[in-house]
């Protein structure tokens, strides 16, 4: 019954084996992004670079329609250059990065609906919106483990200097010339995996695979490596847990998904080794030396 | 006669264009233990990030004599470290390695080895596998200045070492520094507390936005240069033009 409930969605039907396989790909490549953008405290840079794909993804469909190559050249392109911006205006003006991120976030959502519907329908507007984590093909399968594979291999090149760069950025300032190019590969890999997110997601939740399990490791691991392990985990069961859950209440898979990542983060709030019960609870700490 | 280190020509610093030092000149010799004081905003932490290459000059230049800026091991007043990244202080303290192993060899023994020197060097031996969020201020100094020690440099920055640290901690530091000068290693550090300048420094530099003097400690920390100092430091006219100096020879 159980072995039923848990199996038989995805031995009997092809598009839950699709969105399972796909779900995968994005809890491998996402994951690690997203532990970086939350030691970096970029959770909602992220955020907002998601959301600014949204007028790159309408410009695609604008011009060639539901294509998967149009928007996902005109969501990595347009993300990658608000993600530039944001930093900039950060650097020549007063204005903050999260002030000139919120500012972005605004301007994309609504350029992007507004361009959405210039041409489409509601339906294609929930496309973007939202996601189709069901219905993907052949091509966006590709598309999500490619980029699953580049930032697997990537984040192993760059491994130790962005860790250099989350703990003390100065400090690799100072000692060599891979901080720059470090932090702009980092970037390349969030509008990536954010683009990956948006054609199972949407752009309005793409971010939720790669924040929430990593914030839910968090509460669990103390360590960077472990830390990327255990939040492919909750990514990967989390996916698992929402695809069954919309099968068999009949709930809609995207958000299915992203509230089962959400029940997993609020577990580990309460209970993880460094959560809210732990600090309350746990033993004092001793001094020992 | 010891070998030039550094060479300031009529360096100009600044932000945005508006200038902080002015008109500096001058040489650092190989070796040296230099203290760089004066008041409050006077460019001392500025100057320091001219040297180790944070800022470009906005006039004159530096000039450093063999070595480039990325061998200069520099510790900032405002530390960007994260407090709470989950990181232990052993490999905290490993990145001072980075120079030799880079982003993909491995420490090996000697590389561990040598970062578990560090540690004791600083006091901090069994400390190896303890987060540095647990840490206090003084210990993460210590940890900081570990990671100096490794980086095994022939000029080393320090923007004020020893803010919001105790006593016995600051002697411990400062007899660090001192084995540096010894190893013939060149120390500017910028410093406030003018009776430890007195007692460890031999050279001083007074800067209040221009030097205001130069040279052997007793001789720069007279009474007379400090009121100077004080004095340049607050009539200093903010909308005055970059190059007055200039302009008038």
């Amino acid at each position: 019954m159980i072995a039923d409930w848990l199996f038989a969605p995805f031995v009997e039907f092809g598009f839950m084996r699709r969105a399972l396989v796909g779900c995968l790909a994005l809890s491998l490549g996402a994951t690690p992004v997203g532990v970086f953008l939350i030691l970096r405290r970029m959770s909602l840079a992220g955020d907002a670079i998601a959301h600014a794909i949204l007028p790159g993804a309408a410009i695609g469909y604008l011009v060639a329609g539901l294509s998967l190559p149009a928007m996902t050249a005109g969501g990595m392109l347009v993300g990658l250059a608000v993600a530039l911006i944001a930093g900039g205006i950060a650097r020549v003006t007063l204005l903050r990065e999260d002030a000139s991120l919120a500012t972005i976030y605004l301007i994309s959502l609504a350029s992007g609906v507004m361009i959405v519907s210039m041409r489409g329908s509601n339906v294609d507007l929930m496309h973007v919106l939202f996601g189709t984590v069901l219905a993907l093909d052949d091509a966006a399968l590709t598309l999500l483990a490619a980029i699953a594979s580049i930032t697997l291999v990537t984040v192993a090149l760059v491994y130790r200097p962005l860790v250099m760069e989350c703990c003390d950025p100065a400090f690799l300032k100072s000692v060599g010339r891979s901080s720059t190019p470090v932090h702009f590969m980092f970037l390349v890999l969030v509008v990536l995996n954010l683009v990956a997110g948006f054609h199972a997601l949407g752009t309005l939740m793409a971010v939720g695979i790669m924040i929430l399990p990593a914030a839910a490791a968090r509460l669990w691991v103390r360590d960077v490596s472990r830390l990327i392990l255990v939040a492919m985990l909750v990514a990967v069961l989390g996916s698992v847990i929402g695809l069954l859950m919309s099968f068999h209440a009949s709930l809609p898979a995207g958000p299915a998904i992203v509230l089962t990542l959400g029940a997993l983060y609020v577990v580990s709030l309460l209970v993880g080794t460094d959560g809210v019960l732990a600090r309350r609870l746990g033993p004092q700490w001793h001094w020992s030396s | 006669m010891a070998s030039r280190l550094l060479r300031f020509e009529d360096l100009t610093l600044g932000y945005d264009r508006h200038p902080v030092v002015h008109h500096l000149g001058g040489e650092v010799a190989a070796g040296s233990l230099l203290a760089l004081v004066g008041p409050n905003g006077a460019g001392k932490s500025t100057l320091l990030k001219a040297i180790a290459g944070e800022i470009a000059p906005l006039g004159g230049r530096i000039e450093r004599c063999g070595f480039s800026r990325h061998d200069v091991a520099y510790l900032p007043q405002h530390s960007t470290l994260d407090p709470t990244f989950p990181i232990t202080v052993f490999d905290f303290v490993a990145m001072g390695l980075w120079r030799r192993i880079g982003p993909f060899r491995g420490l090996g023994k000697a590389g561990r080895t040598r970062v578990a020197a560090a540690l004791a060097e600083v006091g901090l031996s069994g400390f190896e596998h303890r987060p540095i969020g647990s840490l206090s201020g003084g210990q993460l100094q210590r940890t900081r200045f570990a990671r100096l020690l490794l980086q095994d440099a022939q000029l080393i920055l320090l923007d004020e070492p020893y803010s919001a640290i105790d006593l016995k901690t600051v002697g411990e530091l400062a007899a660090l520094i001192e084995r540096w000068h010894g190893e013939g290693r060149t120390v500017i550090a910028v410093l406030h507390d003018l009776e430890h300048v007195r007692g460890h420094y031999p050279e001083a530099l007074l800067l209040a936005r221009e030097p205001i003097a130069r040279g052997p400690t007793a001789q720069v920390l007279t009474a007379e240069n400090l009121f100077r100092a004080r004095q340049q430091g607050e009539a200093f006219d903010e909308n005055a033009p970059v190059c007055e100096r200039k302009a008038a020879a």
